[in-house]
């Protein structure tokens, strides 16, 4: 059976240029960046080559970045260490987003067990944070500031700069998670005018496991892992340089995919979207469909459970994913759509389809093909 | 022939799995995570069983997936279970499990998969007649047969119902796990309910409804109060230890009284019945006996069907009298009906 792979949003696979370089380091970089000697000198140079690639995607300085084992590392270290160097300072205060991911909420929500307070901004019907809301929750004791740049779940782009600058003016930090947007559209540091911003590899064409965090110089930033002196003291630990060099090249092809391939994957996904809604009796958009990354886009389907589809979905070798099922526990409604204020039914029954830059016209027209039957059939099940 | 197999990560089902797929079909494997068991590291069983569930759907190279039932089963099942002991009686919830959650929605669902079949790992046996009528029949390994379980199945879920190995004896089953390469093969029997693997049913009964604990008195059959129990969720009509009495004679549970908090006692002679009714009861042909039907009553998953006669009250219930008296008829349990080997109905005692 042919498959058909519409869950870029979850992972990518490998680009070619970052499976070659992987292996090719793997096999004769094998050094430890930190010696002194030839072997390490060839590591160190693999990293500081892949530093530069990885600036260069994000319009930053390579010494600004820090590599960590992914992007949900990069939010705890970007948070955790930003508080702990505020502590002192009697900022108290943290601030993110409701719909932020789990890798954010549950860290912000870990440190106001610690005593933190923590304010949870929501957002409108659109999935889109209000700079009011933020300006409102600011006060002189806001330490840092959390915001993603793209939701991974139904992809609405926030107003970073706007929100960023707010922050700023009240002393406080901004951090936002650009895990979902690097590589699918341009992401400038300081044009977004953010402090520390997270990336992974992975969801680029990258090797999983890698991951960066960019910390604005002179923006204080306790260490996250303690031990050796490797990334500037802040994640001690023998780098895992032939995955950091993937990355690298993964960037490097991404910068240009970004702004590359972003109309026509764009063009698929507004195809896809248009042929759903025409052909689908009772289905809708989730989230702003304009303020969005150009392969995501989340669709509800009345009276049919996401769990069901997706599983029948696969049946047909069709990979997608909802945003509300969670293998292994609890069936919880999305925490996104249920903060845009959805009834819910909705926050159960939406399904996300993010394309990649291999997805094809054909792949997108059988996906159209195959889905009104196995929505008809669902909901004739579920209404016995 | 696309068939869902209801996985629970146990030996049977794997090796269910693992037959229809040697046979060609298009085997789609579906585990029901039926409860949080996951608070506590370490100490989940349940996660682990989906794993091996997962691994052997790996190993056949079948697709597999978890589906979320937590809410369904609490509805169907576990609020049964509990309601039962809360009302003094002694519930079976496999049974429920098997008709209102296996064969109910997740047949649904297999359907919506496009599966034409849903197939489990119970020891009983299909026959499919030329009319389209399927009749149940006990498992071929006598030990291991749960037909008893599988009484509430109307013809509807009968038809699309598949137990591959209920031909087998267990031991061939297991042979058939090493076959495959099964890593579950000798993995050893459940025999507990499942949401309650450490068998402390009061742990589990008053955590769910801590009035249940309520302390009441122990009486013999002319009213004197012999001791105080500790909850009557902590009793079954037949139950002999646990009493806390010292008497002369062994006494055994012989009623609960939910509503008064009482347990009577007596001797062994006095769990003695000839007669029962039971309620909700199920005909496998779909179809009552007119008149008295001469049949083997089973009352409970360990007794021997005893020989009886049984007919229908009304549309749910009828009346079952044995031909020599049975010990130990517990309200709540099922009494199943045979015709030899042949399931003919079956429903809850009053």
């Amino acid at each position: 059976m042919p498959r058909i792979y519409l869950d870029h949003n979850a992972t990518t696979p490998l680009v070619p240029v970052a499976l070659e370089r992987f292996t090719a380091v793997a096999a004769s970089t094998w050094g430890n960046a930190s010696s002194v000697h030839h072997f390490g000198q060839q590591a160190k140079a693999v990293l500081d080559d892949a530093r530069a690639a990885v600036a260069g995607l994000i319009g930053a300085e390579p010494s600004e970045l820090i590599f960590t084992a992914g992007g949900t590392e990069s939010d705890n270290a970007a948070i955790r260490g930003a508080a702990e160097a505020l502590e002192a300072s009697g900022r108290r205060h943290l601030v993110a987003s409701s719909i932020e991911h789990e890798a954010v909420l549950q860290t912000v929500k870990a440190l106001a067990r610690r005593g933190w307070d923590v304010t949870l901004l929501p957002v409108g019907q659109r999935g889109v944070v209000e700079p009011d809301a933020l300006a409102a929750a600011l006060t002189d004791r806001t330490a840092v500031v959390s915001v993603m740049h793209a939701n991974n779940e139904i992809g609405t782009l926030q107003p970073i700069a706007e929100l960023a600058a707010l922050a700023r003016s009240r002393g406080a930090l901004f951090h936002t998670d650009a895990v979902q947007t690097a590589g699918k559209l341009p992401v400038d540091v300081q044009a977004l005018g953010v402090d520390l911003l997270s990336l992974s590899a992975h969801k680029f064409g990258g090797p999983k496991g890698t991951g960066a965090l960019w910390v604005r110089r002179g923006v204080r930033l306790a260490a996250f892992v303690t031990g050796g002196r490797q990334e500037r003291n802040r994640r001690a630990g023998t780098e895992n340089v032939p995955a950091i060099s993937g990355m690298g090249a993964a960037a490097q092809y991404a910068r240009q995919a970004a702004t590359e391939a972003a109309p026509r994957i764009a063009a698929l996904r507004d195809r896809l979207e248009q042929g759903v809604l025409a052909g689908v009796p009772d289905t809708a958009v989730n989230g702003d469909p304009a303020a969005r990354v150009p392969n995501t886009t989340n669709l509800s389907f009345d009276r049919v459970e996401s769990e069901s589809l997706l599983i029948a979905l696969d049946l047909e070798g069709i990979a997608v994913s909802s945003g509300s099922a969670c293998s292994s526990g609890t069936l919880e409604p999305s925490h996104v759509l249920k903060a845009m204020g959805y009834p819910h039914p909705r926050t159960l029954n939406s399904i996300r389809f993010s394309l990649g830059g291999s997805t094809t016209e054909a792949e997108i027209d059988h996906v159209l093909a195959v889905l009104p039957r196995l929505v008809t059939k669902l909901r004739s099940l579920a209404a016995r | 022939m696309r068939i869902v197999v209801a996985m629970s990560g146990g030996v049977d089902s794997s090796v269910a799995a693992a037959l229809l797929a040697e046979q060609g079909h298009d085997v789609v494997g579906v585990s029901m995570q039926l409860y949080d068991n996951s608070s506590g590291f370490g100490t989940c069983c349940t996660i682990d069983d989906l794993h091996d569930a997962r691994r052997v759907a790996a190993r056949l190279g079948i697709p597999h997936y978890i589906v979320n039932f937590e809410s369904h089963f609490h509805a169907h099942v576990q609020k049964n279970f509990i309601d039962e002991y809360t009302r003094g009686r002694t519930p079976i919830p496999c049974a429920h499990c098997n008709s209102e959650v296996k064969f109910s929605e997740l047949l649904t669902r297999a359907t919506g998969y496009g599966a034409s079949h849903l197939a489990t790992g119970h020891y009983a046996r299909l026959e499919r007649a030329a009319d389209g009528r399927v009749r149940l029949r006990r498992g071929r390994d006598a030990a291991k047969d749960q037909s008893y379980f599988l009484f509430s199945l109307t013809q509807a879920q009968l038809a699309m119902a598949s137990f591959p190995v209920g031909d087998l004896p267990k031991d061939e089953v297991r042979a058939h796990a090493h076959r495959f390469g099964l890593g579950v093969a000798d993995k050893p029997d459940s025999q507990e309910i499942c949401f309650v693997p450490d068998g402390d049913y009061a742990g589990f009964l008053e955590r769910a409804d801590p009035a249940l604990a309520a302390t009441g008195p122990i009486v013999d059959d002319a009213g004197r109060t012999l001791g105080t129990h500790g909850g009557v969720h902590r009793f079954t009509v037949g139950q002999r230890k646990g009493l806390g009495l010292s008497t002369g004679v062994p006494l055994y549970v012989v009623a609960i009284d939910a509503a008064a908090k009482s347990v009577t006692v007596g001797p062994r002679e006095a769990l003695d019945r000839r007669t029962l009714t039971a309620s909700g009861v199920n005909w496998i042909s779909g179809v009552a006996p007119s008149g008295w039907t001469a049949v083997t009553a089973q009352i409970r998953h360990r007794h021997r069907a005893a020989p009886a006669r049984v007919r229908a009250l009304d549309a749910a219930r009828s009346e079952v009298q044995f031909d020599e008296p049975q010990t130990a008829v517990s309200p709540g349990q099922a009494v199943v009906l045979y015709d030899g080997d042949e399931v003919v109905g079956g429903g809850w005692i009053d």
